[in-house]
């Protein structure tokens, strides 16, 4: 009754969770190359460097 | 297989105006998730119910959301270095055989009649403790300051260890003996110990447990701040893909709502982790420790509106959690760019 949940392997359902999983990756990597591209700027906009408004 | 695809993803089901209000919650989410590494499961499900999904796809959904969000903040914490994945194996082990015995003490109860009632005032009682504690503690170290800019790169040894982790490592020495990062050796049982404890109330009160894993690997082991929450991002990418798995397969994961969500919590993600190394870990207590307090008092109020069958009060419950996640978020972000302004600021004063 309260034992262990064992899964048992269904493709369809791994397939979703794969593309869970393919989404969160790519967002990650995405995220992370606008981050890179704009961050600094975008860093230096939020905390306010004098001399970057020039 | 194409088409079971596109009809597991449900995005045409979801309205744009939903779809921009989960990507929306999904920011607010992943700023705590980043930052403290919990707060996902309870969030997102009563706000899926409020809006009227069928329990197994708020519960399976926002499983799955939990999921993909761990998966994002481990692999940003992994970056910076934070995951202790030692820790993290000995933890999963201890954690699930822990949940276990907290089912089986669950289905013993309600055998009893008395599930229902014990659980709500554990978590109630657990929320309280556990948030006073951290409170406390935190304003009694409270220096008051932001931290420094190099607090990126700061040692994860120069971390404090609260006293009753000292003495916990310095009384309990059985081997095997493990050294964590940040320079904290511990007993393997100490370890397995804890993991099995926060296991038990993870799987008593049926919530993901960041909320009590993070306090006890903390507290207990003495791992540093950063550290607790990104081995605790860790274990949630295990039991959340698993648990995702499993309601996936009675058709509770729907992806119109994951995905979007995912969206915008990927973003928060980022910025909450991100914060963790601009804002000193007294103000993450801080804030941790209240929004845990809000929590306790809302599932409060929530479970005497059901009690007394006033479902105005219920939705009192939610909006207090929801509204404080909202704050809390948006004071993580003020407080990390007050912090490093005030560091760019006195860097600029050095350099005059």
């Amino acid at each position: 009754m309260s034992g262990l949940e064992i899964p048992t392997w269904d493709p369809e359902t791994a397939m979703l969770i794969g593309a869970i999983l393919l989404e969160a990756i790519v967002l990650y990597v995405g995220y992370g190359g606008i981050e890179r591209l704009f961050g600094p700027r975008f860093m230096r906009l939020l905390i306010g460097g004098e001399e970057d408004a020039q | 297989m194409l088409s079971s695809l596109s009809d597991g993803l449900g995005l045409l089901g979801t309205s744009p105006e939903m779809a921009a209000l989960f990507v929306g919650f999904g920011l607010v989410v992943g700023v705590l998730f980043g930052f403290f590494g919990m707060g996902g499961s309870f969030l997102v499900t009563p706000a899926l119910l409020m809006l009227d999904y069928p329990a197994p796809v708020a519960v399976g959904s926002g499983m799955a959301f939990v999921f993909g969000t761990a998966v994002i903040a481990t692999l940003k914490h992994h970056d910076l270095g934070q995951v202790d994945y030692k820790l993290g194996a000995i933890m999963i082990t201890g954690t699930t055989v822990g949940i276990e015995a907290g089912r089986a003490s669950v289905y013993y109860l309600e055998s009893l009649g008395l599930a229902g009632g014990v659980i709500s005032v554990a978590y109630v009682a657990l929320l309280g403790g556990v948030g006073a504690m951290v409170t406390r503690d935190a304003l009694k170290n409270d220096d008051g300051g932001g931290i420094d800019h190099e607090a990126a790169d700061r040692d994860l040894s120069e971390y404090e260890i609260p006293e009753i982790a000292k003495t916990i490592q310095r009384t309990v020495r059985i081997p095997p003996m493990v050294t964590l990062r940040g320079d904290v050796r511990v007993s393997a049982w100490v370890i397995t110990a804890v993991a099995f404890a926060t296991g038990l109330l993870s799987g008593f009160l049926g919530v993901g447990g960041g909320f009590i894993r993070m306090p006890a690997m903390i507290y207990a082991i003495g791992v540093p701040v950063p550290v607790a929450v990104g081995t605790d991002l860790f274990e949630i990418v295990f039991s959340g893909g698993l648990g995702s798995y499993l309601y996936g397969q009675g058709g509770g994961v729907d992806l119109g709502i994951v995905v979007p969500l995912l969206f915008g919590s990927a973003l928060g993600a980022r910025v909450g982790s991100a914060a963790t190394a601009v804002v000193d870990s007294d103000g993450i207590k801080v804030y941790f420790g209240g929004m845990l307090l809000a929590g306790a008092i809302a599932v409060g109020i929530g479970e005497i509106g059901s009690y007394i069958g006033n479902s105005l009060m219920e939705t009192v419950g939610l909006v207090l959690v929801i509204g404080a996640a909202v704050v809390v978020a948006a004071a993580v972000i003020y407080t990390s760019v007050v912090s490093l302004r005030t560091t760019r600021g006195r860097q600029t004063a050095t350099t005059d």
